[in-house]
């Protein structure tokens, strides 16, 4: 008979399979530990990661945020929302409003020890402008003499009217006078760009190591999808004010993994609070929860270039008295959202918002005018109107529009289809303005001024979605433009917002809020409307 | 071997060049471009943009421009990321990813095939039910409800371990992504080896070994493991290509830089360039591993090579 070797002749040994768990295990509790509480280190989060550093390739608020900590413009905002200078310390505006000058401070370094000259500003505007760079932001300065003909490509970029006439001095010639034109100049797409960046090979200048930035911290690395860090900029002009040596902006793209790594301590303030946590946050961190007024509103545009919404004011009408916006801001959002009841949101400097006429009416009122209207406007019983709602997915903006669906139905007797899409999806159905018929949209503002949101519905504003066009509106939005005296164009933009109302070409909802978690280590926190929040204006309180 | 291998990675190219092809049309054909937004951009600002991206030439010149690209090793810059290429976003997620997923499928091997053969060689025991009932719940309950829940149990409540990627830099941030990748692969894995080590373990062969007064141990050791964990082969050659390439939840939950967050990024963002990228990626970790796996079972079963 055959042997038949059964087992292998070899008989190792190997190390037994408990000591080398027992080794995992020691391994992995070496490594544990929970976070260490270092006070030269901020951990902040961002929703969203910058699309760039270079202010002229970016444009989420998210870009900004971490712009704005890195750099500097000619004016700034103080942690609570003023608006303050700079990079320049003075500035003078021509009678005309046309001529600005401005005294740029004489301390103010770049990143690298440079001095921060006039000539910087000069190249940074005309790189925005140059239509070679394609900036998003480039419309920042359209006012600037020659900067629309520059960005269409008929000017060359030295013939922008930004001129250096002194090492220290900058003159700006505007176009037509621009009452916000300071505010303006605090927006990132405006802070000067290092001249390093004409030599650099490629899209390659706002890297880590590369970038030279002239605000209170500089690049120091950036982890692609994870982390962005940021240094102190000792040369910086107000360097002894920054209270926190680094920080880390973490790029987090989960709202509730967000508010995890908030409540295990390795973050020390958020980017927002996720809706359903919010009432859990409030009872369990109440001194920690910030939320506050923020420019923006939530609304609902109508498609104006077909029925039945194009000509029919008293359907439109009709549709937004049978919402109530108290409930869905109560109810619904509950965050301590604004129902609103007109265009521009509270908070806005010198600007007292109009609002619609059925603002102060009861609700049974407000329902029994609207099912009138909708009577008038053709509709009822045996004619109900269909209507579809479009919005992009997200389990908050359903629960607001079942909500209102269900406001319709009931007051009105609308039948309302409900279509949600991916956002870039609804947003090419908007612009196409083929079958959209009601369509969730918003607006933030980019500064603080009315002009922010009113210019949205004026004909030739290339945002303006809706196909609205009222030639009073506009008219008055360019009279508004051509006052130098802050109360004639308070009073022209008031005006302008009433026309508006009375023409209902958008359902605004609620205006919005921001909402941070913030550590109670944190100190020089402040609401603002701007949802501004500069690293250097915070510091870390002392240890009991 | 090698002619065996050459032969099938030409084969692969029409393969890839036709996947290209299919996903640059496929991606642009999806309604929205990468440079939309709310705030929409004046005429003359997005002339400049589509022209800085060559968005505005003809789709087959594009195309055409990407290939040549291609053959360069440009896979082009990224629509979003300006300062960025997509050999850069690419190339600092794809160490990472596949480092998670090395060491997850190796845990979900280790452990997959250990709990497999236990319920296999204690079948219809309580042991076994437990086992395999713990292997169910780890294939249906969604990696989108366990990750959230270590992350609060071993985080938030216990502070062992950090919540998210970025908050340490240790071998601490490793160990619950790669537990919650490696659950439903154990899963997988310890239900196939069960059924294969059970068909096995009633062979003849197997028969013949206990007759000859072999004990369980090293028959299972010398000569029904090899044969049970063969079939496991099939299913590891296209795991693996998904347990490297990242799942986008797991990288969500924990903030992990990885290819999956980086690929539905950039397809939501309509990342073109990054999107085919990740394509080409795919399909070519797809290719080689099927070309691996088969090349593996002609090595390791004498019964293929003798064919």
């Amino acid at each position: 008979m055959r042997t038949i070797r059964l087992l292998p002749a070899s008989n190792k040994t190997r190390p037994g399979w408990q000591q080398s768990l027992l080794l995992c295990a020691l391994l992995a509790l070496a490594a544990c530990s929970g976070p260490v509480q270092d006070r030269t280190v901020l951990n902040r989060t961002l929703g969203v990661e910058p699309e760039s550093l270079d202010y002229h390739k970016a444009r989420t608020k998210q870009a900004g945020d971490v712009q704005r900590d890195i750099g500097e413009g000619l004016t700034g905002y103080s942690a609570t929302g003023e608006l303050l200078a700079a990079a320049a310390e003075s500035w003078q505006l021509s009678d005309d409003g046309l001529r600005y000058t401005f005294n740029l401070r004489k301390d103010a370094r770049w990143s690298n020890g440079d001095v921060v000259t006039a000539e910087h500003f000069v190249y940074s505007f005309r790189r925005l402008v140059d239509p070679r760079t394609a900036a998003f932001y480039a419309q920042t300065i359209i006012d600037i003499e020659n900067a629309s003909e520059i960005i269409a490509g008929d000017l060359p970029p030295e013939e922008l009217a930004v001129t250096a006439s002194g090492e220290f001095e900058l003159t700006v010639r505007l176009r037509q006078p621009v009452p916000y034109f300071l505010a303006l100049l605090s927006h990132p797409s405006t802070f000067p760009v290092h001249p390093s960046a004409a030599e650099a090979p490629g899209d390659d200048y706002a890297r880590p190591g590369r970038l030279i930035s002239n605000g209170a911290y500089q690049l120091d690395a950036w982890q692609l999808g994870s982390v962005i860090e940021l240094r102190r900029n000792e040369f910086y002009h107000a360097n002894d004010d920054t209270g926190i040596d680094r920080v880390r902006h973490h790029i987090t793209t989960e709202a509730h993994a967000e508010l995890n790594r908030y409540r295990a301590g390795e973050v020390d303030l958020t980017s927002g609070i996720p809706q359903d946590a919010l009432l859990q946050m409030r009872a369990e961190r109440p001194d920690e929860v910030h939320v506050a007024p923020y420019l923006g509103v939530y609304f609902y545009g109508f498609n104006l270039k077909r029925e039945p919404f194009k000509s029919n004011l008293k359907l439109r009408q009709a549709l937004s008295m049978a919402i109530d916006r108290e409930d869905i801001t109560e109810k619904v959002t509950g965050r301590g959202e604004t129902p609103a009841y007109s265009w521009v949101p509270p908070g806005v400097d010198r600007y007292e918002p109009r609002l619609f006429p059925y603002a102060a009416m009861s609700r049974e009122e407000r329902h029994a005018a609207a099912r009138q209207l909708y009577r008038e406007a053709g509709f009822g019983e045996d004619n109900p109107l269909q209507l579809e709602l479009r919005y992009n997915t997200s389990q908050s903006h359903s629960r607001v529009a079942v909500a209102i669906e269900d406001m319709w139905r009931e007051v009105l007797g609308v039948e309302t289809s409900l279509i949600n899409e991916e956002f870039r999806v609804l947003l090419a159905n908007i612009k196409a303005q083929e079958i959209t018929q009601v369509f969730l949209s918003s607006w933030l503002g980019d500064y603080n001024d009315a002009h922010t949101f009113l210019h949205l519905l004026q004909t030739d504003s290339p945002s303006n979605l809706f196909g609205y066009s009222n030639d009073d509106f506009d008219s008055l939005m360019l009279r508004s433009a051509a006052q130098t005296d802050p109360q004639r164009r308070q009073l022209y933009l008031e005006e302008a917002e009433r026309v508006l109302l009375d023409d209902h070409p958008v359902l605004p909802i609620y205006f919005r809020v921001s909402k941070h978690l913030v550590s109670p280590r944190i100190e020089g926190w402040g609401d603002n409307v701007l949802d501004y929040h500069y690293s250097q204006h915070l510091s870390f309180s002392e240890p009991d | 071997m090698l002619r065996y291998a050459s032969m099938r990675v030409l084969g692969a190219i029409p393969t890839l060049l036709l996947v290209i092809v299919i996903a640059f049309i496929m991606v642009r054909a999806a309604p929205g471009g990468p440079f939309d937004a709310e705030r929409v951009l004046p005429p003359e600002i997005e002339r400049n943009i589509a022209h800085a991206y060559h968005l505005d030439e003809p789709l087959p010149r594009q195309l055409l421009r990407y290939i040549s690209g291609l053959l360069d090793g440009d896979l082009g810059p990224s629509y979003r990321y300006r300062d960025y290429t997509v050999s850069e976003l690419i190339g600092s997620a794809l160490p990472l990813s596949f480092r998670l997923g090395l060491i997850a499928m190796s845990l979900a091997l280790v452990l997959g095939v250990g709990t497999g053969l236990v319920a296999a060689l204690r079948k219809n025991t309580v042991l076994d039910r437990l086992l395999t009932g713990i292997a169910m719940l780890g294939i249906s309950v969604p990696i989108f409800v366990i990750a959230p829940l270590l992350v609060l149990g071993f985080a938030v409540y216990l502070n062992w371990l950090p919540a998210g990627w970025s908050s340490s830099s240790g071998i601490s941030r490793y160990l619950l992504p790669v537990f919650a990748l490696a659950l439903p692969q154990i899963a997988f894995i310890a239900r196939i080896t069960r059924g294969e080590m059970i068909g096995v373990m009633a062979s003849d062969f197997v028969r013949t070994g206990r007759a000859q007064g072999l004990g369980t141990w090293s028959i299972v050791r010398y000569h029904a493991l090899k044969p049970a964990l063969l079939p496991l082969l099939s299913y590891m050659g296209p795991a693996m290509v998904g347990i490297l390439t990242g799942s986008v939840v797991v990288e969500q939950i924990f903030g992990i830089p990885g290819l999956g967050q980086l690929f539905v990024r950039a397809a939501l963002n309509r990342d073109y360039t990054v999107v085919l990228g990740s394509v080409i990626l795919y399909a070519v970790l797809i290719i080689l591993f099927n070309l691996l796996v088969d090349i593996l079972y002609g090595l390791l079963d004498p019964r293929i090579r003798r064919r």
